[in-house]
């Protein structure tokens, strides 16, 4: 980590941003793409994290598994900006991003899928991921609008058809959300933040609702944007087939705490790991 | 010293009414998430029904007092419990404000209705003679109402202390609070707690407003505006409480009463601080208290840690329109305003002229609602103070500056957009109830005092705001004017379009849609809140101008508070979420009011009532009564067409490949306003296109 942290202010302005400014430049030499330092974070008394630490290299696809109420959203809410962590601090990209708003996160390419599924219910799948575009590209200006210069382009069109193509929606570009089933919302988030083109991808319980070959198909999307695009991804899934078939490594935890990481047949080997899950089944 | 305990001590019965109104609040809030709005007006109707048992049919004071307190106000509360919170206890909060808007504005005004409009001059008491002096505290006297307010309060709210505390059926409203889902699972039975607790908090409510009578020298029944001070006062002393304590809501009531009473007697009397800030203090306090109390940030998140475990809200059927409809809808659109510009200009009378041309200039303030909540999903309860700022500033700048009304109009929607800014930055880190509750303390501020100079509001002879003048066309007419205000509107529904389906209005969608993912795609929420406040407040200034313009004469009484509350529910009522809900809302408020004037003066409110009730299907139908009909109506349409084409192409047995309309389907449903997708244009795709990871719908 570079000693000299930059302060908030180093960060490049909150407002209009070219794409290249975020998504090209590589961190500095050796430091990971994210880091969350010993966070903690309680709610009424009750710790929901305690002192979890969490690295993510570039390009990297990173597990996280534990049983329910282990605080798995609560972690990527704390790395989203959408709570505010008691104790610890979260970098990104080699600076310290605590304090920021999760919509300044999103812009320095942190994009991410939501367990409890926010979608917007009366757009369209394509109005979905053509927000996902215009915010992206730092669009939203009114007079544009005034001027009916914001009408879709044909190089919108194209790329949000791609992304619809990738998840698997391509036929459905017309259809409102509210209409969709589960799965598919999720599957309108996940497309949604693939058209961020973010540098992480965090995707919270992503195959819930969807039956085992569209998980297959799913695990597959991982693999590819993460090979294909170099997107790091930080997966939290209870299907451990998936979370095989997608992470280079994973972290387990319980109770709020981090109590193994490694390979994940290693992981889930762990005396620990097989007592947290285990001693819930009853 | 004694001096001051002196000017203090008058003010604990007023701060203990304050209190009890924030005692019922909070204990609603808390138990059923409602934040009802509409507590003063049932603080009126027991206070209206005890004086009247009490005073004009000579009942015995208890029982007067049994049946307005003790029963109707708890059997109000149990009615508004199964018939409007129930339906909607999983819904937003601001669908549950907006059914408390309803109330609000229903209960005043069906009081006329049921007893007649006549002012009551005798006014009852309750237990102790206001008129006699028991005692004297120093050299202050305690009157009856003072002692009988002072003891009933502290004894209902530390009897409520103690139940809470110490008694089962405290324990499980406390449980109910805490988490709904886990007390539903305990066995609790949380319908029954919150039914409970309307009943309760109406008691309070209905007490409240006994306590109240004394201090008023009449009752109007068409007038229940009185009791505004009391809502103020109420929603400080919760908003200090942070909408739940008890004991504070108790005590900030009791010190804003006697703040109140210091102010009074030590401001010099006259002086530009007794004029001006003495009656602003309730909002400043609010204001202050809302945005200072930290507590008060996440009200309408829920903090129920089971909330995750229930179902998302069903989403609401959405009309999708056949393509085919487009065409003759636009032609007919056409046609109707073409119908209506020759009508207004050939055969209908000058009485009706009038109404129509009132009907285009609320449409234009409306559509300032249609863009802060219909677009941004924003309650905003001061549109018509915005419109009193415009219509002000045009006409203020026409007396003294001899300024052109229609520049002066321009001036006045800048100067409340500024307005609107100023307003939006103050909450911008806060939403919903929170915003809602700030834009009605500024409705109330801008009502009370704002409007009340001479400077603005002209005083109580108010002020002309000329009719504009174009070389030779004379507005003054008012069938030119109708023609001018149908061009001004045409213009705001084009502004109003063009954002709706440009960028901005669809990160104004996604925020109304789920403020978090939008947020999560680096959507700047607070630029776009303040954006969209500006602009309607703005259009509203725009509007009001108009208003003004039309009107001719106007007063502070043509902007006052409750016209907010007003428009806002006949615009939700009718449709917000489009510019065509708008113009409807605004003609059928405008030609209501005309029809109304043939029928008798007793039933002049029914009209409020009609939109009121209305309001209270705003959680099941957000997007208004009207705009769900003609959904209905569309989807019917575009069955009726789809059974067509098949027998027709049953006739034909012809399968024609539909996969080339896939593309100019969704370039379609893009070019249209966002929501109007395109049906039957959803084939399954050509085989060979279908894309990498279509596996899904294999
Ligand atoms: N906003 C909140 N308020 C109170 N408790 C919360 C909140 N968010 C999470 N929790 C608690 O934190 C714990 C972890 O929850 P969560 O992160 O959702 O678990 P997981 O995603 O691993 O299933 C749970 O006990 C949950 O009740
Ligand atoms: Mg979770």
């Amino acid at each position: 980590m570079p000693d000299g942290a930059p302060a908030h202010g180093a960060f490049p302005a909150a407002g209009r941003r070219s794409v290249s400014r975020y998504h090209a430049g590589r961190p500095a030499s050796g430091s990971p793409l994210l880091e969350a330092r010993s966070v903690s974070i309680e709610f009424g008394g009750i710790r929901a994290l305690s002192d979890v630490s969490v690295r993510v290299e570039v390009g990297e696809a990173v597990g996280i598994v534990g049983p329910n109420g282990a605080g798995k959203t609560t972690l990527f809410n704390c790395l989203c900006g959408q709570y505010c962590p008691a104790r610890g601090s979260v970098w990104f990209d080699g600076k310290p991003i605590d304090g920021l708003p999760s919509y300044r996160r999103a812009r320095l390419g942190i994009a991410r899928t939501f367990q409890r599924v926010e979608v917007f219910p009366e757009m369209t799948v394509l109005d979905h991921l053509l927000v996902a575009e215009r915010a992206r590209r730092g669009d939203g200006r009114l007079w544009k609008d005034l001027l009916n210069m914001s009408r879709v382009r044909r190089d919108e069109l194209d790329r949000i058809e791609a992304v619809l193509g990738l998840v698997g929606l391509a036929d459905m570009a017309a259809t409102p959300v509210g209409a969709l089933s589960l799965g598919h919302c999720r599957l309108v988030e996940l497309g949604r933040a693939l058209c961020l083109e973010p540098r992480l991808l965090m995707a919270d319980e992503p195959s819930s609702g969807l039956d085992t070959g569209e998980t297959a198909a799913l695990a597959d999307l991982f693999r590819r944007v993460q090979q294909e695009k170099g997107m790091a991804i930080l997966l939290v899934e209870h299907d451990l087939d998936m979370v095989a078939r997608v992470v280079d490594r994973a972290m387990v935890l319980d109770f709020g705490e981090l109590v193994a990481e490694g390979r994940l047949d290693e992981v889930m080997a762990d005396p620990l790991v097989r007592r947290a899950y285990l001693g819930r089944a009853g | 010293m004694s001096s001051l305990l002196d000017y203090a001590i008058p003010g604990v019965p007023y701060g203990c009414e304050f209190a009890l109104l924030a005692v019922g609040l909070v204990l609603t809030f808390r138990a059923t998430g409602v934040f009802n709005l509409a507590f003063g007006a049932q603080a009126f109707v027991s206070a209206f029904v005890f004086d009247l048992l009490d005073e004009y049919a000579h009942w015995p004071q208890w029982a007067a007092f049994a049946v307005a307190v003790l029963v109707l106000a708890p059997g109000l509360g149990l009615a508004l419990d199964h018939f409007l919170c129930r339906p909607i206890r999983t819904a937003s909060t601001t669908a549950k404000v907006v059914s408390s808007l309803g109330l609000l504005i229903a209960i005043p005004q069906s009081i006329p209705i049921i007893f007649g409009g006549r002012t009551r001059h005798r006014i009852g008491y309750l237990w102790l003679n206001p008129n006699i002096v028991y005692f004297h505290i120093g050299s202050t006297p305690v009157n009856g109402a003072d002692i009988s307010t002072t003891v009933v309060t502290l004894g209902v709210v530390l009897g409520l202390m103690a139940m809470f505390r110490w008694t089962s059926a405290g324990l499980t409203m406390r449980a109910v609070v805490e988490s709904r889902r886990l007390a539903s699972l305990e066995g609790v039975n949380a319908g029954r707690v919150a039914a409970g607790a309307w009943a309760l908090s109406s008691l309070l409510a209905g007490l409240a407003g006994v306590m109240l009578l004394p201090q008023s020298n009449s009752i109007d029944p068409t007038n229940p505006l009185e009791f505004t001070t009391l809502l103020v006062a109420g929603i400080t002393a919760a908003a200090m409480a942070g909408m739940s304590s008890l004991p504070v809501a108790l005590v900030g009531g009791i010190g804003l009463g006697v703040l109140e009473n210091l102010l009074v007697k030590f401001l010099p009397p006259g002086g530009v601080l007794a004029q001006g800030l003495l009656p602003s203090l309730p909002f400043i306090v609010l204001v202050g208290v809302l945005l200072a109390n930290p507590r008060l940030r996440h009200l309408d998140q829920s903090s129920d840690p089971l909330a995750s475990v229930d179902p998302p809200p069903p989403p609401r059927a959405i009309a999708i329109r056949d393509k085919r409809l487009e065409l003759p809808m636009k032609w007919g659109f056409r046609l109707l305003v073409i119908a209506f510009v020759v009508s207004c200009l050939t055969w209908v009378p000058g009485n009706w002229v009038f109404p129509l041309g009132q009907g285009l200039v609320f449409s234009v303030i409306f559509l300032s609602i249609t863009l802060i909540t219909g677009m941004s999903g924003q309650l905003s309860l001061c549109q018509a103070s915005f419109a009193g700022i415009g219509a002000f500033t045009a006409g203020q700048l026409a007396l003294h500056m001899g300024l052109p009304v229609l520049l002066g109009a321009v001036v006045g929607a800048v100067l409340a957009a500024v307005v609107g800014v100023v307003l939006a930055l103050l909450v911008i880190r806060v939403s919903g109830l929170l915003l809602t509750l700030v834009t009605l303390a500024f409705a109330l501020f801008a009502d009370n005092v704002l409007f009340q100079f001479s400077w603005t509001g002209g005083g109580v002879a108010g002020l002309v705001v000329p009719r504009p003048a174009m070389g030779s066309v004379n507005f003054n007419n008012d069938r030119a004017f109708v023609m001018l205000a149908l061009v001004v509107l045409a213009l705001c529904m084009g502004v109003v379009v063009l954002i709706q389906r440009g960028t901005v209005g669809r990160y104004l969608a996604a925020m109304r849609g789920s403020p978090t993912a939008a947020a999560s795609l680096g959507i700047n929420l607070s630029w776009s809140k303040v954006t969209v406040f500006a602009l309607s407040a703005g259009m509203a200034g725009l509007g009001g101008a108009l208003y003004g313009s039309i009107e001719g004469p106007i007063s502070s009484t043509d902007f006052n508070y409750v016209l907010s509350l007003v428009w806002v529910v006949v615009v939700i009522t009718t449709g917000a979420q489009t510019v065509e809900g708008a113009v409807q809302a605004g003609m059928a408020f405008a030609v209501f009011a005309q029809v109304l004037t043939y029928l008798p003066q007793r039933v002049a409110g029914i009209e409020f009532i009609m939109f009121a009730v209305g309001a209270l299907t705003y959680a099941a139908h957000p997007e208004g009564i009207v705009e769900y009909q003609r959904s209905i109506w569309m989807a019917r349409v575009g069955r009726w067409l789809e059974a067509w084409d098949e027998r027709r192409s049953r006739m034909a047995r012809s399968g024609m490949p539909p996969g080339s309309a896939a593309t100019g389907a969704v370039a379609g449903g893009v070019g249209g306003a966002p929501g109007s997708a395109v049906p039957g244009a959803l084939p399954a795709s050509a085989p060979g296109s279908a894309p990498a990871g279509g596996a899904y719908h294999a």
